[in-house]
């Protein structure tokens, strides 16, 4: 169309010379970062925490004392920054990618595997171990949900979760309920006594994909089932998982024990404030114990009881009620301050520290030794701490494994939204869900 | 678009040069050479910034989109091993659940697309013509119809997630409580209504745009034009026909186009309305182009499909440019 002109040359000659001197300031710019403050004045490391409190604000305010402390004890100055949990993989995977990150940060235990085939995080090895003043004091349970098996660790666990059955009393006695469910034979019908015009009886995050994930893991574990073989490859609809997720769907299917406008619950915040309000009268959660009060349902209203098994196992059945939930406390690899990092994660995981910041959070304490506070010897901490001790099982620890939560959570969102909008959940379709949610897993795996 | 209007000029005319440079054309001199390179001088700034802000990162996908580069390998993304086009036969074959799961949001993006764009255009155009003559408190509901335009796209989108709800959203209060228009409250954010409430909350986001666009179109529109047409006796359908839409045509032709390629790239609206996993009857491809690669971490792949649209939609542009330009070459 155009002849090219003397314009035109130009423009491109001043382009080529744009891109030699973007190219110069990018080179350039690669060498600019020594790490400050590893000789002189104070060391500053920085710190990424999860949000663990009622906001981010409540967190500030939790960890700030302890901090302050630290930096008292060792001259280590902290640098904190709470990161929302809609954001933390997110901008963990910033930091992997570009090598700049913090010092020492929380991650979501079940990111463990995957985060650890990413070589983002300093190996635990039983050196390291012992520079952070381990002599077998954590959790065993909660110590196997930091990396691959075989593999040393990618972090130590510094707050515990499990889930547990959290029912409102008032609202059971009133229904003539006398004691909570055992078996889910029993928490179906129990739930529909409770459901009642504007009260139903349980609540879920229908299209929380974790949410759904987990509860999936733990009712297939329940059936006998499998989400992986044991080399790793994705079984997933097989017999068992499809009666797992029936199970889980059909609460808003064809047990109508909880409100279809569960399936589209996914911030994590409805259910809770569903039950908080009695407008439900069991949710399954993990530490709702802080929130229930925020949203104004004091302690004494609601009881925790483990998460109910099956009347009778089906064969292959695992002793599951829970996921190992909770928090792991890992060193970015990329870091310039190690010895100091690793002198926070031995103040963290001390003692008082554990204490005093799992008290404040209503989750449980890592480490044996912090169990003697009278704090955690209330009967709800027991239920957790028998649950932890004796009934959760780890997440699958694959490197897929934020994979298998968005597709397994992705298949029953999809099933919540059948049943919500009046479809009949059957097996058939319940299989087609888990077949594409397999092809998926292991087309990207 | 430029290149249509050069046909018409004198090709390539180069600058005026001053007359003592004229004489001898071909003789260096540095004062010519400054004179010529200033303005070059000057644009390089904007240029460095236009290379590291859209066209090396472009580069740097389109070389992504060639890799093998998952978890393992995002801490040294050079070390990733090349992937040829398996990223791309992966994304297309459309036999395996990714890539049919593709097409299908394939066309339910198009479809979304065409709807917005349609309907954007129409609410746009038509509020632009109801305030084309003066009237009193024209300006405040200018103004007033550009808010959805200024409002982060976050919290436009938030606003909506809520007004959807359905035991304690806004929309459902009306349709349900207040006019009785059904008994069982609909669902909005889940299930087959679920596109209904993407497009809603993607025209309420886009119709100001196309207003704004409009109404700065029909200033340009000679009033001679319609005082000649009200002489002749042409009703107001007969000159908004014959006067106002041709005379818009060259505004209308950029307008589509870039609601077109805006929409097709969406992704704030439905994320924000549904999360990281959307219903299937809602699920764009921008969702999906971020499942891929910040849910599973593939990122190759997620590039790869991420290129395949911008080549779906580089396609789109050229075609239609030359549609719409032959059409007006055809007319001239």
């Amino acid at each position: 169309m155009h002849r090219p002109s003397t314009r035109r040359s130009l423009t491109l000659a001043a382009m080529a010379a744009a891109v030699s001197l973007l190219a110069s300031a990018c080179s350039s710019g690669s060498t600019g970062n020594a790490g400050g403050g590893s000789s002189a004045g104070p060391q500053t490391i920085t710190y990424w925490a999860s949000d663990q409190g009622s906001s981010i604000a409540d967190d500030v305010k939790v960890l700030t004392p302890e901090l302050d402390a630290f930096t008292k004890q060792t001259g280590i100055k902290v640098n904190l920054e709470v990161i929302g949990w809609s954001d933390l993989l997110n901008r963990i995977l910033a930091a992997t990618t570009s090598g700049q990150g913090p010092d020492v940060l929380n991650i979501g235990n079940t990111w463990s595997a995957s985060l650890q085939a990413t070589g983002a995080f300093l190996p635990i090895t039983p050196a390291v171990m012992s520079q952070i003043g381990d002599t077998g004091r954590f959790l065993p349970g909660a110590l196997a949900a930091t990396g691959a098996p075989g593999k040393p660790p990618v972090g130590v666990p510094i707050y515990s979760l499990a889930y547990g059955l959290y029912y409102n009393k008032a609202e059971f006695k009133a229904a003539g309920i006398a004691a909570p469910p055992t078996t889910w034979d029993q928490l179906v019908a129990d739930g529909k006594k409770l459901t009642t015009g504007k009260q139903w009886g349980i609540t879920v995050e229908g299209a929380s994909t974790s949410e759904n994930a987990h509860h999936a893991f733990v009712l297939s574990a329940q059936q006998g089932g499998s989400f992986f073989t044991s080399s790793g490859s994705p079984t997933f609809d097989t017999p068992q998982n499809i009666a797992a997720l029936e199970q889980y769907v059909d609460f808003i299917g064809s047990d109508r024990i909880a409100n279809p406008s569960d399936a589209e619950y996914s911030n994590g915040t409805e259910a809770e404030q569903d039950f908080a309000s009695g407008r439900a009268a069991m949710l399954m959660w993990q530490d709702a114990d802080a929130s229930l009060a925020n949203y104004g349902m004091p302690s004494s209203a609601y009881g925790v009881v483990p998460v109910p098994f099956p009347a009778s196992p089906p064969a292959g059945s695992q002793h599951v009620d829970s996921i190992v939930a909770g928090i792991n406390m890992s060193v970015f690899a990329n870091t310039k301050h190690q010895a100091a990092a690793l002198q926070f994660v031995k103040f963290m995981t001390s003692e008082s520290t554990q204490i005093a910041l799992n008290k404040a959070y209503g989750s449980l304490p890592s480490v044996t030794d912090a169990y003697s506070d009278p704090a955690f010897q209330t009967p709800d901490d027991k239920v957790f701490q028998s649950v932890l001790a004796s009934s959760a099982a780890s997440m699958p620890a694959i490197a897929q494994e934020s994979q298998f939560e968005t597709v397994i959570g992705a298949a029953l969102k999809n099933l919540f939204a059948d049943a919500a909008t009046g479809k009949t959940i059957t097996d058939s379709l319940v299989a087609a869900q888990l077949t594409t949610a397999q092809q998926q897993m292991q087309a990207d795996g | 678009m430029a290149a249509a209007t050069d046909v018409s000029r004198t090709p390539a005319a180069p600058a005026p040069a001053p007359p003592p440079a004229a004489a001898r054309p071909r003789r260096w001199s540095w004062a010519r050479v400054r004179r010529a390179g200033l303005p070059y001088l000057l644009l390089l700034p904007a240029v460095c910034f236009e290379l590291l802000v859209h066209v090396v990162p472009m580069l740097v996908g389109i070389w992504i989109s060639f890799k093998q580069l998952t978890e393992f390998f995002i801490r040294n993304w050079g070390a990733a091993p090349s992937a040829g086009l398996d990223n791309y036969r992966f994304a297309l074959n459309i036999d395996n659940a990714v890539g049919s799961a593709l097409l299908q949001s394939f066309w339910t993006t198009l479809s979304f697309t065409l709807l917005v764009v349609a309907l954007s255009w129409f609410i746009g155009t038509g509020a632009a013509l109801l305030l084309q003559d003066p009237c009193r408190g024209r300006g405040l509901l200018r103004t007033y119809f550009l808010v959805p335009y200024a409002l982060p796209a976050y919290t436009a989108a938030i606003t909506w997630e809520f007004m959807f709800q359905r035991d304690n959203g806004l929309v459902n209060q009306v349709l349900v409580h207040e006019l009785h228009l059904t008994s069982v409250a609909p669902f909005w954010l889940i299930g087959n209504n679920s596109f209904v409430a993407l497009v809603v909350t993607a025209v309420w986001r886009t119709w100001p745009f196309a207003f704004l666009v409009v109404t700065a179109g029909l200033q340009n529109i000679p009033g001679e034009l319609y005082e000649a047409a009200a002489i002749d006796g042409a009703g107001m359908w007969q000159r908004i026909r014959r006067i106002t839409m041709p005379s818009l045509r060259p505004v209308n032709q950029v307008l589509l186009l870039v609601l077109f390629l805006w929409n097709f790239n969406d992704f704030n609206t439905p994320y924000v309305l549904f999360g990281n996993v959307a219903p299937p009857q809602a699920n764009l491809l921008s969702l999906q182009i971020y499942d891929t690669s910040f849910e599973n971490w593939n990122f190759g792949s997620g590039s790869a499909m991420s290129v395949l649209l911008l080549l779906f939609l580089l396609l789109v542009t050229a075609v239609y440019l030359l549609l719409t330009n032959r059409g007006r070459n055809a007319d001239a």
